[in-house]
C-alpha cells in the first residue's frame, strides 16, 4: 500500500504496465452512514469519512474534522503531462475528490483511431491505453490510501468514439463523456457518423457499467447570452438521454451535465434556479452532474470562487449527484496544482456549510419560481415539436436550430448549422448487409449471429472463445510509438528533481517547472501598472513573466496586478537550515508540573483592543486552554492599560503575565509589548515575571525582540503556552539553585 | 448568409395547446417527443456501421489499434465492410482453419482477400433482400422521411 509519508513513485507505476488489469469496473457512489457524526456535529447531507485526508483550513478550529459531502466531487486535471497529473490526483483525493477527470488534449476528437504511447498534450493529455492504464493503476493505490473508491473519467467523443469506448471499458475506466451532439455542433464531425458511432460507444459503456456525462453544457459556454439557451439545453439533454437509454444504458448511469447558465452581477439565482428546478422535474430519473459556470469566468480567482459557491447553493437547493468543480484559475491558465485543491476545498466548505439546508427551508410551490420553470419546460416541448415538424434531428441541425442565441421559440438565425453530407468523416457510414456479423460482446444493432450459431448464446463473442471484455489477456498492449515524445524522455529530463533528492524548484503543474506567481499593488493606473509589474519581474530575475490578472483599485490611485514567471534556480535542501519544530509536552507532564509548582497568571487584552476570543481560547478550560492544567488565571478583560496589567500582577503576586494584542496597525502590538517590558522594569518586577504576548499578527521572534519572554501566534494553543511556561519555570528554578 | 430562420418570440401563441396540460402530462409529452426524435437515429445506428465501429469490433477480437486500422481500410477497399470486418476475419479463420489472430495477421499481409471476396459477394448476391454492398454515400431522404 502507498504510505502517506512516501512520494508516489511514478516510475514504479509505469513498470510492468503490460501485466496490469483493472481490479473493478463501473461507477461507485459515495456511501452514506446512518448517523453522520464529525467531531461535535451531526450532519444530514454527508457521507462516510476518509481514512486519510486533509480538511479545509478552518477545520483546525474544529478538531481537524473533515466532513465529506454526499455528492461525488469532481476535479479536472489538464496539465498535458499525465505523469505529473498522478501527483495532483493524489493531492486532490486527499482533499476530497473522488471523480478524477483528466482532460483530453485539443485535437484528439479528429484523430481517426486510438492514439498510443504517451505523447505530451496541449490543455490535456492524449487519451491512450498506456496513459489510462497508468492512471487507473495509480488511483488503485490512492483510493486504498484515502479509503474511498475513486472514479476515473475520460472521453468517448470524436471520430474514434467506439475505439475509445472499447479501450476504456477494457481498462476499467469508470465514467466518460459521450454525446454525439457535441461532435456535431462543436467538432464538426459528420452527424450521421456521430450517431452510428455513438450507439456502439454507448453499448460498450453500458456493458462496462460506466457513468455517462453528456455534452449539453457546451451550448451554455458557446452561446452569446447563455441564459437564453435554457430550452435548448433541455432538448439536448433529452435527445442524448433517450438515445442512450434505448441503446441499453441504465438511467442511473446517465448523468446530465448541467451548469447554472448565468452569473452575478446578473440576478443569477432568479435565472438559474427556475432552470435547475425545471430540469430536475423533467429528468427526475436521471443523475445530475452539476458543473460550475465557466461562461462568465474572468481572471479573478476570487470572483470565480464566489461564482462557484453560488452555483453550489443551487446544487443544495435542488440536487447534485456529482458536484463538479472548476478551478478558480481557469480564467487565466490551465489549472495549477493548488487551484485544483482550492476548488475541492471550496466544494467541501460550501457543501458542509450548507448541510441540512433543505430540512429548514423549502422552495415555494407557486409563484415566480414554478411559473418560470413551467415556461422553460413548455419552451423545450415546443422546441422538440418543431424539430419533428421540420423532419427530424438531422434536418433541424441543417437548418441551424441549435446554439441559436435567442430564447426559443424566438430565433436570431445565428445558430450552428451542419450539412448531412458534410463534416469530418462524411460518407463513411455503410448499411449493414443481411449477413453482417461481429463476434463480440456489447455490439449494438443488427448482428446475424444465427448464420454461425447452433442455438442461443450469451454473447456473439462465444464464437471466438470470448472477446477482450471476457478474456482481457487478448488485449494487445502497445507501449510507445514515438521515440522522442514520450514519458521516458520527459521523466529523464527532470530526474534530478524526482523522488528522494535534495534539489527542489517551485512548480505549478509539472515537476520543476519553476513557475511562481507574484502579487503586487502598484500606485499606478492600470496600463502603467502592468508594464511596471513586468519590469519588477525582470529585476527579480523572473523569466517569461506574464501578467495574468489586473484589477483597478481606483483609476488613478492604484492597480492590483498578478503575474507569473519562471524562476531559473534551484534550492539544495542540504544547505537549508530548518529550526526544530516547537516541542509540545504531554498533558500529564504539564499537569504534574503545575501541581508540584502552582502558578498564578494574570491575563488581559491590552491597549485599545476589544478582542477577547483568542485569549479566552488560550485560557478557558472548555476550549482546551491552560486552565485545564490547573493554572490559576485572573482574566482582567479587554482594553486594559499596560500599566494596569503589571500593577495587577504585583498586587496578586502573580508569576506570569499574558497579554493579548490583536490590533496591529502601525505596529501598535509590538509597541505595547515594549511598554509592558519597560513598565515592569520601572516597577522593579521584570526579573520575577514571565511576560508573554499573543495575537494573530504576533511573530515570536519579533515579540522577543520587543522584550517578551515569548510570543504566540495565530496557530498557538493552550498547550503551546503551557509547554513554554513549564520550560521557562524549570529554567528559572535551575538558575536559582 | 446561411439563411437560418429569424423569428420573434411567439411563445404565447405557440403554447396554446400546452396550457391545459398538467405538469405530469407536459413531462410525458416531452419524453414522447424525445423518443420520436431518437427512434430514427437508433434505427440508423442499428442498420449501419462505420470504420470506427468496425475497428472497435477488431479491438475486442484481440487486435491492436495499429492492426485494426489497416484491416478496416482494406475491407473498405475490397467492398466488404458491409458484412462486418470482424466477420471477414472470422470467416477467414473458419475457412482456413486458423485462430482469429492468425487470420487477421494473414489478411494484414494481403492474403485470403480473394477468398473472402468470392465468399461475401456471392453470399450477398444470393440474398433476396438486396441489402448490403458498398454505400458510402448516406442517403439522406430515407431518414428524414422516417423522422416524423
Amino acid at each position: 500500500m502507498q504510505m502517506p509519508n512516501n512520494k508516489i513513485d511514478v516510475a514504479e507505476i509505469l513498470k510492468d504496465l503490460e501485466q496490469y488489469h483493472p481490479r473493478r469496473r463501473g461507477w461507485t457512489w459515495r456511501e452514506k452512514s446512518k448517523r453522520q457524526v464529525y467531531g461535535p456535529f451531526e450532519y444530514t447531507d454527508m457521507s462516510t469519512p476518509l481514512k486519510n485526508g486533509i480538511g479545509i483550513p478552518a477545520s483546525r478550529y474544529f478538531g481537524d474534522i473533515d466532513p465529506q459531502p454526499n455528492n461525488t466531487i469532481t476535479t479536472e486535471i489538464a496539465s498535458g503531462r499525465f505523469e505529473d497529473d498522478i501527483r495532483r490526483m493524489r493531492m486532490a483525493a486527499w482533499h476530497g475528490a473522488d471523480h478524477i477527470m483528466v482532460i483530453r488534449t485539443a485535437g484528439q476528437s479528429h484523430f481517426d483511431g486510438l492514439i498510443e504511447g504517451t505523447p505530451q498534450g496541449t490543455g490535456g493529455v492524449p487519451i491512450t491505453r498506456k496513459q489510462v492504464r497508468a492512471h487507473r493503476k495509480a488511483l488503485d493505490l490512492i483510493e486504498d490510501e484515502v479509503g474511498r473508491p475513486i472514479n476515473y473519467h475520460s472521453y468517448v467523443s470524436g471520430i474514434a468514439g467506439p475505439d475509445v469506448a472499447v479501450m476504456l471499458a477494457e481498462e476499467g475506466v469508470n465514467g466518460a463523456h459521450q454525446d454525439p451532439q457535441y461532435n456535431v455542433l462543436y467538432r464538426n464531425i459528420n452527424m450521421v457518423r456521430s450517431f452510428v458511432d455513438a450507439a456502439e460507444s454507448k453499448s460498450v459503456m453500458a456493458w462496462a457499467d460506466m457513468l455517462q456525462i453528456d455534452g449539453a453544457h457546451n451550448a451554455n459556454a458557446t452561446a452569446r447570452e447563455a441564459w437564453k439557451v435554457m430550452p435548448e439545453l433541455m432538448v439536448q439533454h433529452g435527445i442524448n438521454a433517450m438515445f442512450s437509454q434505448k441503446v441499453g444504458m441504465k438511467k442511473s448511469n446517465i448523468a446530465l451535465s448541467t451548469v447554472p447558465p448565468t452569473s452575478a452581477p446578473a440576478p443569477a439565482l432568479k435565472l438559474d434556479l427556475p432552470y435547475a428546478v425545471a430540469l430536475r422535474d423533467l429528468f427526475s430519473e436521471y443523475k445530475m452532474r452539476a458543473q460550475m459556470n465557466t461562461k462568465y469566468i474572468t481572471s479573478s480567482s476570487r470572483e470565480a470562487t464566489v461564482t462557484h459557491v453560488m452555483n453550489m447553493l443551487i446544487s443544495r437547493l435542488t440536487s447534485a449527484d456529482i458536484q463538479s468543480t472548476i478551478t478558480p484559475d481557469e480564467g487565466r491558465n490551465v489549472p495549477w496544482h493548488m487551484y485544483n485543491i482550492e476548488a475541492c476545498d471550496t466544494a467541501k466548505q460550501t457543501l458542509s456549510g450548507l448541510d441540512g439546508l433543505m430540512d429548514m427551508i423549502e422552495l415555494k410551490d407557486s409563484g415566480y419560481l414554478r411559473e418560470k420553470a413551467r415556461e422553460l419546460k413548455e419552451r423545450a416541448v415546443l422546441y422538440l415539436e418543431e424539430i419533428l415538424e421540420t423532419g427530424g434531428y438531422f434536418k433541424a441541425v441543417e437548418e441551424g436550430f441549435f446554439v441559436d442565441s435567442a430564447m426559443y421559440p424566438e430565433r436570431h438565425g445565428d445558430g450552428i448549422g451542419r450539412k448531412i453530407n458534410g463534416g469530418v468523416g462524411a460518407g463513411t457510414v455503410y448499411e449493414r448487409a443481411a449477413d453482417y456479423f461481429a463476434p463480440v460482446t456489447a455490439h449494438y444493432g443488427y448482428n446475424n449471429v444465427e448464420q454461425y450459431a447452433d442455438g442461443p448464446m450469451d454473447s456473439p463473442a462465444t464464437l471466438i472463445g470470448g472477446c477482450t471484455l471476457e478474456v482481457p489477456e487478448k488485449i494487445i498492449f502497445i507501449d510507445e510509438l514515438d521515440p522522442e515524445d514520450n514519458v521516458n524522455t520527459r521523466m529523464s529530463a527532470t530526474e534530478r528533481y524526482r523522488g528522494d533528492t535534495p534539489y527542489v524548484k517551485p512548480e505549478v503543474q509539472w515537476l520543476a517547472d519553476g513557475v511562481v506567481q507574484l502579487e503586487l499593488f502598484l500606485p499606478l493606473e492600470a496600463r502603467k501598472a502592468q508594464f511596471a509589474a513586468l519590469e519588477i519581474a525582470k529585476n527579480m530575475r523572473l523569466k517569461e513573466a506574464e501578467v495574468i490578472h489586473v484589477e483597478v483599485m481606483h483609476p488613478t490611485e492604484g492597480t492590483r496586478v498578478q503575474l507569473k514567471g519562471v524562476l531559473d534556480f534551484e534550492i539544495d535542501m542540504r544547505n537549508v537550515v530548518i529550526p526544530p519544530e516547537p516541542e509540545v509536552m504531554s498533558d500529564d507532564e504539564i499537569r504534574a508540573e503545575f501541581e508540584a509548582y502552582p502558578v498564578k497568571i494574570v491575563a488581559a487584552t491590552i491597549g485599545e483592543d476589544e478582542h477577547s476570543v483568542g485569549l479566552r481560547e488560550i485560557i478557558d478550560i472548555k476550549h482546551g486552554g491552560i486552565e485545564k492544567y490547573g493554572c490559576e488565571v485572573e482574566y482582567l478583560g479587554t482594553s486594559v492599560p499596560v500599566e494596569k496589567l503589571i500593577d495587577a500582577a504585583i498586587e496578586l503576586d502573580a508569576e506570569v503575565v499574558m497579554a493579548s494584542t490583536i490590533i496591529s496597525h502601525d505596529d501598535v502590538h509590538y509597541k505595547n509589548m515594549k511598554r509592558l517590558h519597560n513598565y515592569a522594569i520601572e516597577k522593579g518586577v521584570r526579573d520575577r515575571l514571565i511576560i508573554c504576548a499573543g495575537g494573530t499578527q504576533v511573530t515570536p521572534e519579533v515579540a522577543r525582540e520587543n522584550g517578551m519572554d515569548e510570543g504566540f501566534g495565530r496557530y498557538d494553543r493552550g498547550v503551546n503556552v503551557a509547554t513554554f511556561l513549564v520550560k521557562k519555570r524549570r529554567e528559572k528554578r535551575k538558575n536559582l539553585n | 448568409m446561411n439563411g437560418y430562420m429569424k423569428r420573434d418570440d411567439d411563445f404565447e401563441k405557440r403554447r396554446a395547446h400546452l396550457t391545459t396540460l398538467s405538469d405530469e402530462a407536459l413531462k410525458e409529452r416531452f419524453w414522447a417527443l424525445a423518443e420520436a426524435l431518437a427512434d430514427p437515429l437508433l434505427e440508423l445506428a442499428r442498420t449501419h456501421t462505420s470504420p470506427a465501429v468496425e475497428r472497435s469490433v477488431l479491438l475486442r477480437m484481440g487486435f491492436s489499434s495499429l492492426e485494426a486500422q489497416p484491416l478496416v481500410d482494406k475491407a473498405i477497399e475490397q467492398g466488404l465492410i458491409a458484412h462486418g470486418v470482424g466477420h471477414v476475419v472470422y470467416y477467414t479463420a473458419k475457412s482456413q482453419n486458423m485462430d482469429i489472430r492468425k487470420a487477421g495477421l494473414e489478411l494484414l499481409e494481403g492474403n485470403y482477400w480473394k477468398e473472402a471476396q468470392a465468399h461475401f459477394n456471392v453470399a450477398s448476391e444470393a440474398k433476396e433482400t438486396g441489402r448490403g454492398g458498398k454505400s458510402p454515400e448516406f442517403r439522406e431522404g430515407a431518414y428524414h422521411a422516417n423522422a416524423k
